[in-house]
């Protein structure tokens, strides 16, 4: 019963609800401040103290600020370790702080769309196209290595569509057919090795998690060293998946531009016509396309048969 | 024999959660586990190694689904795309009933990967129930809402937990997935008794428990799901158990995951309870 005088509390109409939900995910989502604390200044100006008071109960050991920080500081932490774990060799190319700053810039422009944190990186490559400067003066090296990260979890678990046998190839008339390429597959051209550089990266990982602590400034060494050995060499690659294993396959630049034509809908005559324009011995070519053939539907990276 | 509408599993037993640190183990070695708890996200797609391990236990095992990310308390709509993905889950799994959690984590197409705690107010518990029985006749499985954890509370909020609990369940009238470990740390953290929470939920409509491990900081207590589960916790299990009878149980571990021998002996910790309660029941 509500005490002479006194007006019951207004109750919260759904509008109301949903204005809530956007202030507080406003704040959980809201780029920590130094030292990881939450920051200490909300965006109109007014201080975070006053703004949190405002709509968080503070308790006997906790002011509402610091309730709120909880939840700012484990959105944060928890964006933050995945994309550590989805990109170890962007971390490793720009180094913990560099790149700790990427992923702090990334998320606050591109927060997570999706149910699942598996696509938080999404959006990375368009991202860093449009900002070369977080990743000078290793802009290509660092461009190349997003491609393969994301093209791996692509490959992880994309879905795999019932693939074609090498017989089934041999019915089909060349230039009405077009393929279909499995979707966890991807083709990457790269300027930089970084496929091997990755590697040697994980395989430094595994390394580390097995030992201790003790490896992290070894590690650290090694990756500079790594680095260090990275030249430039063009790299024709697949990333795709084989028996639930994710593999990087290097390819000749042919095999690049036939699979790639089939990724633009070219029939198989077409997609063959485009290695005119590759550099290699036209008497050998008919034996080396056979075989192409034949590795790809080995690998059941081929999938569907239109317009026979 | 099932307890009610929403306890028809009273004879499921003891699970644990299928976690990927004890994939290999649990392929070669086969153990007898009453039932794996999977998160439906981890399973929501399209294709690769996650699908594959599923089917292979599946041959085996019973398994239920829990999710993270239906955001029953979200003021926005149901996401019809991830409603979609989850069905196709639920038909691979045949899941006996389907859980999420009492929170919401995204608004305007922005997901925090949270379970961000409700105000405890009329409007939130009518909107939630409304989503969950469009969840359950899409989904077509019966539904449990879990309590979370919480670190905070609203001023707005007009009722206590457990009354906002109880106003959605009956609204939505859907099961309980009561994390008997949850309602410790919030009571810690909200100085609440817990065991007020506990005799004042619907117990029949509690068809699932989960228990757990947290960590205790200086000025509140985290819900890790890293340690073994604490002596408090198994009283409140227990506690609850007395008022719902035996009720399917799962423990949760999904930080610093020690080795599957390890997460299921704990797990069978709460046989002896399960057993008490199954005597008392006989006896009387």
């Amino acid at each position: 019963m509500s005490k002479p005088g006194r007006s019951p509390p207004k109750r919260q109409s759904r509008r109301e609800y949903l204005q809530l939900q956007r202030v507080m995910a406003g704040a959980v989502m809201r780029p920590l401040g130094r030292g990881e604390k939450m920051q200490s200044r909300w965006s109109d100006g007014q201080p975070m103290k006053k703004f949190a008071a405002g709509f968080i109960k503070p308790n006997d050991r906790l002011t509402s600020f610091e309730r709120l920080e909880i939840y700012n500081r484990q959105y944060w932490f928890r964006l933050l370790d995945c994309f550590y774990d989805d990109y170890p060799g962007l971390r490793a190319v720009l180094g913990d702080r560099r790149f700790g700053r990427l992923a702090e810039a990334y998320l606050t422009q591109h927060p997570s769309s999706s149910f699942s944190l598996r696509n938080l990186g999404q959006y990375l490559l368009k991202f860093l196209e449009a900002r070369p400067q977080l990743v000078e003066p290793h802009s290509q090296v660092g461009l190349d290595m997003a491609r393969l990260e994301w093209a791996q979890i692509e490959a992880f678990d994309n879905e795999a569509k019932p693939p074609l046998t090498t017989d089934s190839l041999l019915e089909v008339d060349p230039a009405r057919t077009r393929l279909q390429l499995q979707p966890h597959l991807t083709l990457l051209k790269l300027s930089y090795p970084v496929d091997d550089f990755l590697v040697q990266i994980k395989r430094a990982q595994r390394l580390r998690d097995e030992a201790s602590n003790a490896m992290e400034a070894h590690t650290a060494h090694a990756r500079r060293r790594l680095k260090g050995r990275l030249k430039p060499a063009r790299v024709f690659l697949a990333v795709h998946r084989h028996k639930d294993t994710v593999y990087y396959k290097r390819l000749d630049e042919g095999a690049f531009c036939v699979l790639s034509a089939f990724r633009k809908n070219a029939t198989i005559s077409e997609a063959c016509q485009q290695l005119g324009a590759v550099k290699s011995d036209p008497a050998d070519l008919g034996g080396k396309i056979k075989s192409w053939f034949q590795s790809w539907a080995s690998l059941g990276w081929l999938c569907r048969l239109d317009g026979k | 024999m099932p307890a009610n509408a929403f306890n028809a599993y009273t004879d499921y037993g003891i699970g644990i959660g299928l976690r990927v640190p004890h994939y290999n183990h649990i392929l070669s070695e086969k153990p007898t586990v009453d039932w794996f708890e999977i998160i439906s996200e981890n399973f929501m797609c399209d294709g690769g190694r996650p699908l594959k391990v599923l089917d292979q236990i599946l041959e085996q095992y019973r398994v239920v689904q829990h999710g993270v990310s239906v955001y029953f308390g979200s003021a926005e709509p149901l996401n019809r795309e991830h409603l979609k993905r989850l069905k196709r889950l639920v038909k691979r799994t045949k899941t006996p009933w389907l859980s999420d959690h009492l929170c919401w984590g995204s608004v305007d197409g922005r997901y925090t990967h949270d379970l961000l705690p409700m105000p405890y107010t009329m409007a939130a518990a009518k909107v939630t129930a409304m989503k969950i029985r469009q969840a359950r006749d899409f989904l077509e499985v019966p539904i449990a809402v879990e309590n979370v954890s919480s670190y905070a509370e609203f001023h707005v909020s007009e009722m206590t937990e457990w009354e906002f609990l109880s106003e959605v369940v009956e609204r939505a009238d859907c099961g309980i997935l009561l994390d008997v470990n949850n309602i410790y740390v919030s009571s810690q953290n909200h100085n609440f008794n817990p065991f007020d929470y506990i005799d004042n939920v619907p117990a029949e409509r509690v068809a699932q428990f989960h228990i757990a491990g947290h960590t205790h900081y200086q000025k509140y207590i985290l819900d890790t799901h890293d340690h073994p589960v604490i002596d408090p916790v198994w009283k409140l299990y227990e506690r609850a158990l007395r008022r719902t009878g035996p009720t399917a149980t799962l423990l949760e571990w999904d930080a610093r995951i020690p080795s599957f021998e390890e997460v299921h002996h704990e797990a069978l910790k709460a046989r002896r309870f399960l057993e008490n309660v199954q005597a008392r029941k006989i006896a009387a």
